[in-house]
């Protein structure tokens, strides 16, 4: 399974693994402060009334993130 | 070589060698300290049933669902107002009651004492009486306001209402957060700004600060509340009435949402642009609320603390109001000659001279904005309420000619000028830099100005009024 998406893309209630982040500078901090290394397993919980931003389960708690920032990870799709 | 440099040059030297593999190294820094905490967590850390994770997402699809998830947050934030509204009015009373009896033996000990009448006259009916309304006033909503807030924040509602409002002030260059700040607006403004402080990007938290004033404040609640009763739902039937006057109050608080969400926006394209900044929000699990803390957390972190700062600014306030309206210049008081002198470009934008100077001399407190207007319509030298609303119908009306234009754009005003002392104070107090403070004090005047102006000389050219 080599089918790298970004995590924007993903629909509810999918999972995924994290494969790389391409974001940079302050963004990059802040992905990697909530946990979101290589590996890390993420869920695709829901989506706000208007279609953005995205909230995504991470390491137990659910961290929402506008699609944009969402798109800087990489993720394959589980 | 001193050390300092011998270092220096030592980083200068490993930033060369690790070069653009820098992120790297940061990247597996991270990634061997979460491994490591994943690896003890799992040694140590049970799982309970996932039952609690189940009710979390029950709730969250109710309360950010397509179809709820709007109408339950403006129902919520209905529940909270009425609450405030019709909650406030009896302890506000008791305790307006209260000070005034204070009032009354003070009135008693100073004339026993032969105290001369300025000093009496400025002492008791300036700045006691200005304390006295303002504490009166504000004291009991903000107290309600702020704990049913707290309540909401501990119950973990209010992460909800930025998640699900985020996409509009992405668009308007936000931050989502700045819904709760502006929430918290309602409340106080003051307070407001210092809720700022969640907002992480100095960007975002500077346009959130620079618009909080858009949102009307308890201060300004009593005026608009007022003004609605009179010229919105007099003409109604009684019954009626109360609903017609809450749906102009909401009418008036969507208008000003609307202004902050514009302001933002060209800020955000002008004198702030830059990319709207990373933006992450936790959703976190709902529990239930100690409402003992909440209820001490509120009154003591915000009502004591706003309160504090507010008695501290009007009470020289009310003095100040006292001298003005009491010292006379050949057969008129300063205060109405200053009207006089503001009366043309009152006249302008819909008002007249008396609102204007009471919008300028209420700067300490909103609160106090209509009592000095009555004060100066009366002339009675000092700060004072009517009874009721058919009395200050009569006043209005009748004796100063208001139409309903006039109310219309002293509401504008009230809800689009300068933000009150005690805002300013804390605005300068969060950001360090006077230029903000003076800008978020010209962009809501200015916003009000041009805002009466057109709304005055359009119904008049239109000749709406006559």
């Amino acid at each position: 399974m080599n089918n790298t998406v970004s995590l924007g893309c993903l629909t509810n209630g999918s999972f995924a693994l994290v494969t790389e982040l391409v974001a940079e500078g302050l963004t990059r901090r802040r992905l990697l402060d909530l946990g979101l290394v290589p590996g890390t397993k993420v869920e695709v919980i829901r989506r706000s009334p208007v279609g953005d931003p995205i909230a995504f389960g991470i390491r137990g708690a659910v961290i929402a993130l506008r699609k944009e920032v969402a798109n800087k990870v990489l993720v394959n799709p589980l | 070589m001193s050390t300092e440099a011998a270092l220096d040059s030592l980083m200068e030297e490993a930033r060369s060698i690790t070069g653009s593999s820098q992120s790297k190294v940061r990247d597996s820094i991270v990634n061997s300290i979460y491994q490591t905490a994943e690896n003890i967590a799992s040694d140590v850390v049970s799982c309970t049933s996932p039952k609690r994770t189940d009710w979390d997402r029950k709730i969250d699809n109710i309360l950010t669902s397509r179809v709820w998830g709007f109408p339950i947050m403006f129902g919520v934030l209905a529940v909270v107002f009425w609450v405030t509204i019709a909650g406030a009015n009896v302890p506000s009373s008791m305790l307006a009651a209260g000070l005034f009896w204070i009032e009354d033996r003070l009135t008693g000990f100073f004339m026993a004492m032969h105290a001369p009448a300025w000093f009496y006259g400025f002492l008791v009916l300036g700045v006691y009486r200005g304390l006295a309304w303002v504490v009166s006033v504000m004291l009991p909503p903000m107290a309600i306001f702020f704990s049913m807030f707290t309540l909401l924040e501990d119950l973990g509602y209010l992460p909800r209402v930025a998640f699900n409002l985020d996409r509009f002030f992405k668009k308007a260059g936000a931050h989502g957060k700045q819904a709760l700040t502006m929430s918290m607006g309602f409340g106080c403004n003051a307070a407001g700004i210092i809720a700022c402080r969640i907002i992480e990007s100095p960007r975002e938290r500077l346009i959130a600060t620079l618009t909080n004033n858009f949102v009307p404040c308890n201060g300004r609640f009593p005026t608009l509340i007022a003004l609605a009763s009179i010229f919105v739902a007099g003409s109604v039937s009684l019954s009626f009435s109360s609903a017609l006057a809450t749906l102009a109050v909401a009418g008036l608080v969507a208008f000003g949402i609307a202004v902050t969400l514009f302001v933002s926006w060209t800020l955000s394209k002008t004198l702030l642009r830059g990319e709207p900044s990373s933006f992450t929000l936790e959703l976190p699990p709902y529990r239930k609320p100690l409402v003992g803390q909440v209820l001490i957390r509120s009154v003591l972190d915000r009502t004591i603390f706003v309160l504090g700062r507010a008695v501290v600014i009007a009470a020289p306030a009310g003095g100040l109001v006292w001298i003005l309206a009491n010292t006379m210049v050949g057969d008129a008081s300063v205060l109405s000659i200053v009207a006089g002198w503001l009366d043309p470009m009152a006249r302008f934008m819909g008002l007249d001279g008396f609102i204007l100077l009471a919008f300028i001399l209420g700067l300490p407190a909103n609160e106090i904005v209509f009592p000095i207007l009555i004060m100066s319509y009366v002339s009675g030298g000092t700060l004072m309420e009517l009874d009721s609303l058919a009395d200050l119908r009569y006043l209005l009306v009748d004796q100063h000619g208001w139409t309903w234009l006039t109310a219309l754009c002293t509401l504008v005003f009230s809800l689009c000028h300068w933000p009150c002392g005690t805002t300013l104070f804390t605005i300068q107090r969060e950001q360090k830099n006077w230029r903000w403070t003076v800008l978020a004090a010209l962009i809501p005047t200015t916003a009000g100005v041009v805002a009466c102006i057109m709304l005055n000389n359009l119904v008049c050219a239109l000749g709406l009024v006559y």
